[in-house]
């Protein structure tokens, strides 16, 4: 430990090293392992789809077995308790060698025959990237096939994203199908719409609806896309909408090119071909790259450029809710100080729980995920310069090494998805439950992580969390803490 | 008017309607959101439980995370079968092969948790780019003393019975490899029961109270060890047959082990098949202990689930599951509560399975195969169904129109096989009929149901 005195975040890369800018590189290193040992991460057509259900009148569909898309509705299914449609087009063995343009063609018959929607998504996957299928041309012969031109008409818009899961996760996917919605919509014309695009990335329904209200409040119209805050948190209904209604509205996607500017979330992905960089570098669109506005600092951040766009101070309740957070960290602070957190899942995710958890004294001493962007290190320096032991921070990692550092580590509470509960089972300590996918709690959907309200559920769940660990350890039953 | 696709009207059959025609075992309509997963799902369903094996899926990684301890099959000693491996090839892998990944994997594995054997899942990928998954298999195997067997399951060479056939297949190479010493002429295999949340402990000990010797649980709570002397039992029993048939008939061919299909869902089918096979082994004191068994079980639970009935008497069920022959017990299952199944349907059910459904059936009943979220929406309202009965992927279809829902599938936590399953079952229908909830509910408040 004396050794390591310089303060500084610590890559430890554990299969295929991507990130190497580390400085330091801790000695105990945990062993590489070729094969990857319960997953931190999904495949990429999960993000795409996640996109596309985001999205007024469109229905997700994976080029691929049927397996791929069954499994995603499962998976998505699960956290949201929402239905997820996901159409296939169902390779066969034949298809696997002669092509699937004809399954594709079939099946995007059948989902327009059936659903009627406004538009189909069409992600592909690790199969018929593999076998070469131009599935661009595809898309694009039978959309002329039906006589429609890219905006006209009442058939449905075709979009199509490149999402072979052998390369990248469900993040990149993700981001990769928000710029191709963005980049097949948009028109050099934009009629006026809305003020601001949005890009927020992988964040929760709650999360949604909470920065569409903070956008209303600062009297901003607001482009957000996806927007699954209705489609997969929508009301019970006497009918099954084949398509549920909300989402983004595709006429504003078309505008986006007429936007004052673009904010999109994500420390990871700023130097990447994202939604906000294509419309910048195309139409000169202002982009605002920040981080997941998770903590006060980084949700200052986001305060301060919406200022800027609005030419208006923060409105009232907002700095009401950052006063009852400051004073909450306050009333907390003893707490948490000192306390060691392992955090994982997606990388922007960490990084912004980083951010967190750094503002209100907690050691975040391993920063671990499945990602591989390469920039998780930097922003996680960026976000939390200051952290008082040293910390490691591993990329492309898994969860069978996330334990192993674990055992190491002796943290006293984990904060990430459902997935690393048996770490803290064995562990004997708490997780509190954030970001995708929770499987063993309901209400994943409405977890608030972003902005000031996100931050004061935050802080008061890790804080209890931390409490109740105490008391129920404890010799004596307090019922004051 | 339920909305069925043109391409699937003859995979609908309404009882009733003469004569009895209906579409099955053919490949999903593209583009018609079939509930079925895939070649490799079923070859994994059916090898999960066995826990002190490693399971090794080959290919990029969403095969491997998505089926990361989701399923509810218990193991009494090793938890190897709940982690998730997987070669996760990347864009390289794709390009130059996968296969020295795949040894350099299986070596290291082999290693850290030293399993019995080693099951390896071809996925899509790992058969489009050639990799000789069987020649790694055997090099891993000879380089580390264990059976290392390679499962074909990649997911778009058929349908999810094709991946059971795979699994039984790479099942079947294992069995009649260790000698089967010390087995009894009274002994069975259970074949079929995947020890979801326990149940096939519940269903040994009855076995064991009658006298017979259970050789190997395959695959629920399985061990290698006893998988391989499997070939020494004196009968199969068969649940689950759609999966686990093409075994059955491998080891009768190669062994003569004769075998039975039972279920052991619902009290009828239960004691059923406790007296089959009572029957099978003709032996008076064995058929004696079956009977007080039963007899003894009976009245443990009747009389809970006779308070149950009284409440959920008269309701509406419709049942949408994996295999048919699941489908038979749990429409008796229903019946023994009063309750009336008008709606029923499989994924993989055959001409044979729906016959069946339909002789069991009441007039009007849907019978459907290879449905989809629209369709079975469409059915709820029509049959106006008050509880539905499936998986993960069709409750909230139930819940977003206000219909109770019962799991039934892979991922559950409640033991429903069995006596005292019955009784859970029971208890699991009432806790979801009898809920005050549906009253804010659009279909309650419009007077839709009872």
């Amino acid at each position: 430990m004396s050794a390591d005195v310089s303060g500084t975040a610590v890559t430890t890369s554990v299969t295929n090293t991507t990130a190497t800018l580390n400085i330091l590189q801790k000695p105990a290193v945990p062993p590489s392992y070729v094969s990857t040992r319960n997953a931190c991460k999904l495949c990429a057509p999960l993000g795409a789809a996640l996109v596309f259900r985001g999205i007024e009148g469109a229905l997700p569909f994976l080029h691929g077995s049927q397996g791929c898309a069954t499994y995603m509705r499962r998976y998505i299914i699960s956290h949201f308790r929402e239905p997820m449609d996901i159409a296939a087009s169902g390779f066969s063995e034949s298809s696997a060698i002669f092509g699937g343009a004809e399954n594709l063609r079939r099946g995007l018959e059948n989902v327009a025959s059936r659903y009627k929607p406004g538009m189909i998504g069409v992600a592909t996957t690790c199969l018929c990237e593999t076998i070469g299928e131009d599935v661009a041309a595809m898309v694009r012969e039978y959309a002329l096939l039906k006589g429609q031109q890219a905006d006209t008409g009442t058939a449905p818009q075709l979009v199509h994203v490149s999402t072979p899961s052998y390369s990248g996760t469900h993040v990149d996917g993700f981001h990769a199908a928000v710029r191709s919605v963005v980049e097949t919509l948009v028109t050099s014309q934009p009629a006026p719409s809305h003020h601001i695009n949005l890009f927020p990335g992988l964040v929760s329904a709650a999360d949604l609806r909470y920065l569409k209200e903070i956008a209303d409040d600062f009297d901003i119209s607001a482009l957000v896309l996806p927007d699954y805050s209705e489609t997969l948190d929508g009301p019970a209904l006497d009918t099954y909408e084949k398509i549920p209604a909300g989402g983004t509205p595709i006429h504003g996607i078309r505008s986006t090119a007429g936007a004052r500017a673009s904010i999109e979330f994500g420390r990871t992905i700023r130097d990447r071909d994202t939604a906000a960089a294509f419309l910048e570098s195309t139409f000169g669109v202002h982009a605002h790259r920040l981080g997941l506005p998770i903590g006060i600092n980084e949700t200052d951040r986001l305060f301060s450029v919406l200022e800027d766009i609005a030419g208006r101070p923060v409105p009232g309740n907002h700095e009401m809710d950052r006063g009852r957070l400051v004073d909450s960290y306050v009333d907390g602070h003893k707490y948490v100080f000192g306390k060691r957190a392992i955090v994982y899942g997606e990388e922007d995710l960490v990084v912004g729980l980083a951010a967190l958890l750094a503002e209100i004294g907690i050691i975040p001493v391993l920063c671990a995920s499945g990602g591989k962007s390469g920039a998780l290190r930097q922003a996680v320096a960026e976000v939390a310069p200051n952290l008082p032991e040293l910390s490691e921070i591993c990329d492309n990692t898994d969860f069978m090494s996330i334990a192993e550092r674990a055992k190491l580590l002796k943290p006293d509470l984990l904060i990430g998805n459902s997935k690393g509960y048996g770490i803290a089972r064995d562990l004997g300590i708490p997780l509190v439950r954030v970001g995708f996918p929770i499987h063993d709690r309901i209400g994943g959907q409405r977890i608030l992580h972003l902005g000031y309200r996100g931050a004061q559920q935050l802080f008061d769940r890790i804080v209890n969390a931390l409490l109740e660990f105490k008391q129920e350890t404890a010799e004596i039953g307090y019922s004051y803490m | 008017m339920t909305d069925i696709l043109q391409e699937r009207e003859r995979q609908v059959y309404r009882k009733g309607k003469e004569p009895f025609a209906i579409d099955c075992e053919k490949q999903s309509v593209a583009g018609s959101v079939s509930q079925r997963a895939c070649v490799f799902c079923g070859s994994r369903v059916v090898l999960y439980p066995i826990a002190d094996a490693l399971h090794v899926v080959h290919g990029p990684i969403g095969c491997a995370s998505y089926t990361w301890d989701i399923r509810g099959a218990r193991s009494s000693g090793p938890q190897l079968h709940r982690l998730s491996f997987s070669t996760d090839l990347q864009e390289m892998d794709v390009i130059r092969g996968g296969e020295k990944k795949l040894f350099a994997a299986l070596c290291e594995l082999i290693d850290a948790h030293q399993p019995k054997a080693a099951f390896v899942y071809a996925t899509c990928i790992a058969g489009i780019i050639g990799d000789d998954v069987n020649a790694i298999c055997k090099q891993a195997s000879e380089a580390k003393g264990i059976p290392v067997l390679p499962v074909h399951s990649e997911g778009f060479k058929g349908t999810k019975k094709d991946g059971y056939r795979a699994a039984c297949e790479a099942l079947f190479q294992l069995i009649g490899t260790a000698p089967p010493e010390g087995i009894v002429p009274t002994s069975i295999n259970i074949l079929g029961d995947f020890n979801l949340a326990g149940e096939i402990w519940m269903i040994r000990e009855y076995f064991e109270r009658m006298g017979i010797q259970v050789v190997a649980c395959i695959t629920g709570d399985g061990r290698v060890d006893d998988i391989r002397r499997a070939h020494g039992a004196a009968l199969n029993l068969v649940q689950c047959s759609g999966s686990m048939m093409h075994l059955a008939k491998s080891m009768k061919e190669r062994w003569g082990t004769p075998f039975l299909r039972v279920s052991y869902f619902g009290i009828e089918d239960m004691a059923q098949a406790l007296y089959d096979t009572a029957r099978f082994f003709k032996d008076p004191e064995i058929m004696r202990r079956t009977q007080e068994l039963v007899r003894q079980e009976l009245d443990k639970v009747m009389p809970q689930i006779d308070a149950y009935r009284r409440q959920v008497q008269g309701k509406k069920a419709g049942i949408y599951v994996g295999g048919a022959f699941k489908a038979f017990s749990l429409v008796r299952a229903l019946r023994l509560l009063d309750m009336k199944t008008v709606l029923v349907g499989s994924q993989t059910g055959s001409r044979e399975d729906y016959e069946q459904l339909r002789e069991l059936c009441d007039e009007g009943t849907i019978i459907v195969d290879d449905s989809n979220p629209l369709e079975l929406a469409g059915f709820l309202q029509e049959k106006e169904v008050d509880l539905f009965i499936g998986g993960v992927k069709e409750r909230p279809i139930a819940y977003k129109l206000g219909v109770g829902f019962c799991d039934h599938n892979h991922e559950r936590k409640e033991a429903l096989a069995g006596f005292a399953g019955m009784v859970n079952f029971a208890r699991e229908v009432h806790s979801t009929v009898m809920s005050p909830v549906w009253q804010f509910t659009a279909r309650k408040r419009k007077g839709m149901a009872v």
